[in-house]
């Protein structure tokens, strides 16, 4: 029963101590009452007997104390005493505890700001069962990265393999969906499927049901499954949509389940999802050679990546052995994770980011630790008394910790709630960001967060509580008023902390400059075309009224007149994809007057159509021969253009003019297409290299290839205002049919660099906090340096010195540790700016402007920081300086 | 008359518990009772008293109570608790070996 006793007696001791202290007291006092009334009964006067008993007594507050060493829960009670004197001592100074809970608030919430992002979209696995079974494949291109997969080799995998539970296809696609009353007809991104696809992932639909096999078939009632955000947004979330069907591209969906709110995979923006079968063309379906879709498989437990990947590829190997003289065909395989494969690119900007802020976080507690050592030395006199009272020295640091820990829990604190609203941005304004809908602030972060409180405020506290606190702390007692300059060794100190601030500073200054540069040199390419006063957009021909040839060139010639004919305009014509906005496909080929290539050299070209005012208009020059004639669509229009890449690189050293090319393009075997002009090179994307492209006539009206149509007008007056007119023409010619990405040429440049220039703005704006916080720090240091050596300076301008002597020594003492740090730094930048190589264009890591540019920036900063105290001291009264102690 | 350092805090316990075998008593009677049952040896200090005393209590040997004294104020009784029974022999077993080894050895003068 021992322990129920002490259990009491615990409870008692946290819970009554105030009342166990009173009782200890009056305990106390009755024993001296005793020793009292002892002492006057064996004889000695009222006065001596209590002197002799207090004296034997020994002195009470150390009685007390030793008495209450026997309790427990003491380090508690001392813990809270030191806390509430922490408080204390730092709401005497209201303001230095402000700035410094500021400081550390930044430091800290761009870190949990971050760690939660790299948490949710890095380290978190994908939000279905068993992820770490879930994986990707993809066709090993030449180059060496992942290609998409062709159809037919999908099929072959699936009925050989034996390593995965399920595998499942997949490619985007999109749908025209007419307006119901008064809404505007629409174009949906969507995903076709095979039926299996969600079984795979492991997830079922929220109302209705799945896809069934039956469903996947060519024979099938086309069937529609909506993501929530399309159910919510377009039928109100009406679960009597269930069963009803929906019109895409004029034919009609049966509506058979609704996913589930949170299932974002791949993109957000995909609205339906379609089975397989029913969104591909049957050629493709059974093509081993057109490469347009993903597949993911979930591997049966026990079976490792590489042997599966390993089958697979052996299955491609006999494939590719079997069929490559007829086509192109992979020949292996690659896979890796899904979640690796949902989070790509992201990794690399994230993990920077990651140590950028690490960076900031490690300069926020310099500057702490330096405005801490500063308060130190001002209170040395004070700890030197506390010692000998008889404070212990780990008493005394734990007084400097406590202090210094309260700063950044305080400053962790408001850190956190700036956190919150920093991820709130980023996940929606950095557009690239995958799984960003799963980004939250939850308890693993929390903890975090008060871990890295604590650790910058020990890490903050150690140099200044251990400096302060050892036994040369007694000297200070010696110390005159009248003796100078024995502070020199502790502005050292400070000088070397910011040493090491600017040094970080400097690092992440040179990060954001190349990640700056980078961005204008992305920004500087040339796409080949015209870019300004330049208005896109984009329509898909699908359905019933665009089946036969004639109608879509008849769409497109009667858009074409109407377009050329409203005000403003100045030049208009039809492509399917405009420069800049991406592959979107090749195509191989061959060239008839050539000898015939071995079958593993597939040439191939970037795919594109063009009308005969096309290239007029988006002003890309004629290299020799002519355009496209409005006489040559639909059956007369098998000719060609070619860039001036292909033509260089495929007819060297004769004149492409007449030749022809082999291509397959609308008939399974290929046709030759009669070369009839070269045109000037065009990017199909800004940061890759010019590929060779190749046009054909966009009149030429086949359907699916030639339906998608991308208009482009260029006016001298101002393009955006003609994007309502031009809708409004294209209603007028086919009222259900949407219009999609109106964008002018420079929004669709902007969504190339847009990711770049985020990257570039987020380092730089960490870059320059860093900056901020050291020029204070360096103010603060120097200021210190100038008030400690008051009464050397008012010597020295007492005996002679000019004042802009002084001025230059002040402002030097000043700059050398700046020019230290930025020795430290360019060579602390040399070492690590190979690692975001990846996420720099056209700029070498090494680039001398941008550390020069980062030097300048530095010494100016640092000579503007260190002015106004050099000046003070210049400016300083000797009488008056001679005269402060 | 010994000085306060020549009782080792393990013995002070012991002499405590002893002492409070009988009946509860306060702080001051403990200590007048140890120097009367010692033959006026041992004078405890308060000093050394009081920790001791809270010590036994916070470990569960002991329990107190707050009750009217013999002179009419209020005053803080210690009592043995069934623990500190079995402690105060455990003590004496200890005492009794230390005692009788010390004995042999300096009785071999």
């Amino acid at each position: 029963m021992r322990w129920t006793a002490k259990l009491a007696m615990r409870m008692r001791m946290l819970f009554q101590r105030r009342k166990a202290a009173e009782r200890l007291d009056d305990e106390l006092s009755f024993h001296l009452e005793h020793q009292i009334a002892e002492n006057l009964a064996a004889g000695m006067s009222a006065e001596e007997s209590r002197f002799a008993a207090l004296r034997s007594f020994g002195n009470p507050a150390l009685l007390r104390e030793e008495t209450r060493a026997t309790w427990s829960w003491n380090w508690l009670e001392a813990a809270v005493r030191e806390v509430r004197y922490g408080f204390r001592t730092l709401g005497r100074t209201p303001g230095f505890a402000a700035l410094a809970i500021l400081v550390m608030a930044l430091g800290i919430g761009a870190n949990v700001a971050l760690f939660t992002v790299v948490r949710s979209v890095l380290l978190n696995p994908l939000p279905f069962p068993a992820p770490n079974q879930l994986i990707a494949l993809y066709s090993k291109a030449d180059t060496g990265k992942g290609g998409s997969v062709a159809a037919a080799d999908f099929y072959d995998w699936q009925n050989e393999s034996h390593s995965f539970e399920q595998m499942a296809i997949w490619r985007w696609t999109g749908y025209n969906m007419a307006g119901a009353r008064s809404e505007l007809p629409e174009f949906l991104q969507a995903v076709t499927c095979s039926w299996n696809l969600f079984p795979t992932l492991g997830v079922e639909p929220t109302l209705g049901r799945s896809f069934t096999s039956a469903d996947d078939t060519d024979a099938a009632n086309p069937t529609v499954i909506l993501s929530w955000s399309f159910f919510k947004r377009r039928f109100n979330a009406d679960p009597s949509i269930l069963g009803k069907t929906i019109r895409l591209n004029a034919q009609p969906y049966t509506v058979v389940g609704v996913l589930p709110q949170n299932f974002t995979y791949p993109d957000p923006k995909i609205q339906l999802w379609v089975p397989y079968h029913k969104g591909i063309s049957s050629v493709i379906l059974h093509s081993h050679y057109s490469h347009t879709s993903h597949v993911i498989a979930r591997l049966r437990p026990g079976v490792s990546l590489s042997r599966a990947t390993q089958e697979v590829s052996a299955i491609q190997h006999g494939i590719f052995a079997r069929l490559n003289g007829a086509g192109p065909v992979t020949p292996s395989v690659v896979s890796l994770q899904l979640v690796d494969d949902v989070v790509g690119d992201a990794k690399a900007p994230l993990y920077i980011l990651m140590a950028a802020v690490l960076c900031l976080l490690l300069i926020a507690c310099l500057n702490l630790s330096n405005l801490l050592v500063a308060r130190a030395v001002a209170r040395r006199r004070e700890m030197a008394m506390r010692s000998a009272l008889g404070g212990s020295r780990m008493r005394l640091i734990g007084q400097q910790m406590t202090e210094s820990v309260l700063i950044c829990l305080a400053g962790g604190v408001l850190g956190i709630v700036l956190a919150g609203a920093a991820v709130q941005w980023l996940s929606t304004y950095w557009l690239a960001l995958p799984r960003a809908n799963a980004i939250h602030i939850d308890a693993p972060v929390l903890a975090f967060a008060v871990g890295v409180a604590f650790l910058a405020g020990i890490l903050s506290g150690l140099l200044p509580a251990f400096l302060f606190t050892g036994a040369k702390v007694y000297a200070v007692m010696q110390d005159s008023a009248r003796t100078l300059g024995a502070s020199a060794t502790r502005a050292s100190l400070r000088k070397g902390l910011l040493i090491v601030e600017l040094a970080l500073t400097v690092v992440l200054l040179v990060g954001a400059g190349l990640l700056f540069k980078s961005f204008l040199q992305l920004g500087s390419v040339d796409l080949g075309c015209a870019t300004r006063n330049v208005l896109t957009m984009r329509c898909f021909l699908r359905g019933d009224s665009y089946a036969k040839p004639e109608q879509i060139v008849a769409f497109q010639t009667q858009l074409l007149e109407k377009v050329r004919h409203l005000p403003g305009v100045a030049a208009a014509g039809l492509t399917n994809v405009v420069p800049g906005d991406g592959l979107y496909g090749d195509t191989t080929f061959s060239i008839p007057e050539h000898p015939p290539q071995p079958p593993e050299k597939r040439d191939s070209a970037i795919f594109r159509t063009a009308d005969p005012g096309y290239f007029q208009a988006m002003q890309i020059p004629l290299v020799e021969g002519r355009f496209f004639l409005s006489s040559e669509r639909l059956d007369n229009s098998s000719f060609v253009i070619v860039s001036q890449k292909l033509a260089k690189e495929f007819f060297p050293n004769e004149d492409p003019l007449g030749k022809h090319i082999a291509v397959s393009w609308r008939s399974p075997s290929p046709e030759n297409f009669q070369i009839v002009g070269v045109v000037g090179d065009t990017r199909y994307q800004l940061n890759e290299p010019v590929r060779s492209t190749m046009w054909f006539p966009i009149l030429s009206g086949i359907p699916g290839l030639a339906a998608d149509t991308a208009l482009v007008v260029r006016s001298e007056t101002g393009p955006e205002a003609l994007g309502i007119p031009i809708q409004k023409t294209i209603a007028g010619i086919d009222q259900d049919l949407p219009v999609s990405d109106v964008l002018t040429m420079q929004q669709v440049i902007g969504k190339s660099t847009a990711n770049s220039s985020f990257e570039a703005s987020l380092l730089g704006a960490f870059a320059t906090l860093s900056l901020l916080l050291a020029a204070v720090g360096l103010f603060g240091v120097l200021s210190y340096i100038v008030a400690q050596r008051t009464g050397e300076i008012g010597i020295r301008i007492a005996l002679g010195a000019q004042r802009e002597q002084v001025l230059g020594t002040v402002l030097l003492d000043g700059l050398r540790p700046a020019l230290f740090g930025l020795a430290l730094g360019l060579a602390g930048s040399v070492a690590v700016v190979r690692l975001i190589r990846s996420m720099l264009f056209q700029t070498q890591p090494l680039d001398p402007a941008v550390f020069a540019g980062v030097a300048v920036t530095l010494l100016l900063v640092s000579a503007a920081a260190c002015l106004i105290p050099a000046w003070r001291a210049s400016r300083l009264d000797p009488m008056r300086a001679l005269r402060t102690e | 008359m010994g000085k306060p350092n020549d009782l080792v805090q393990g013995t002070l316990d012991l002499l405590i518990l002893k002492t409070l075998l009988p009946q509860a008593m306060h702080g001051w009677a403990i200590a007048k009772r140890i120097q009367q049952l010692s033959g006026e040896v041992l004078q405890v200090q308060q000093g050394s008293l009081y920790p001791a005393l809270h010590r036994l209590e916070q470990q569960g040997w002991v329990t107190a109570e707050w009750a009217e004294s013999e002179t009419g104020r209020q005053a803080k009784f210690y009592s043995l608790t069934a623990a500190g029974r079995g402690q105060l022999e455990a003590e004496t077993a200890h005492w009794n070996r230390l005692s009788a080894a010390i004995d042999l050895i300096v009785s071999e003068a």
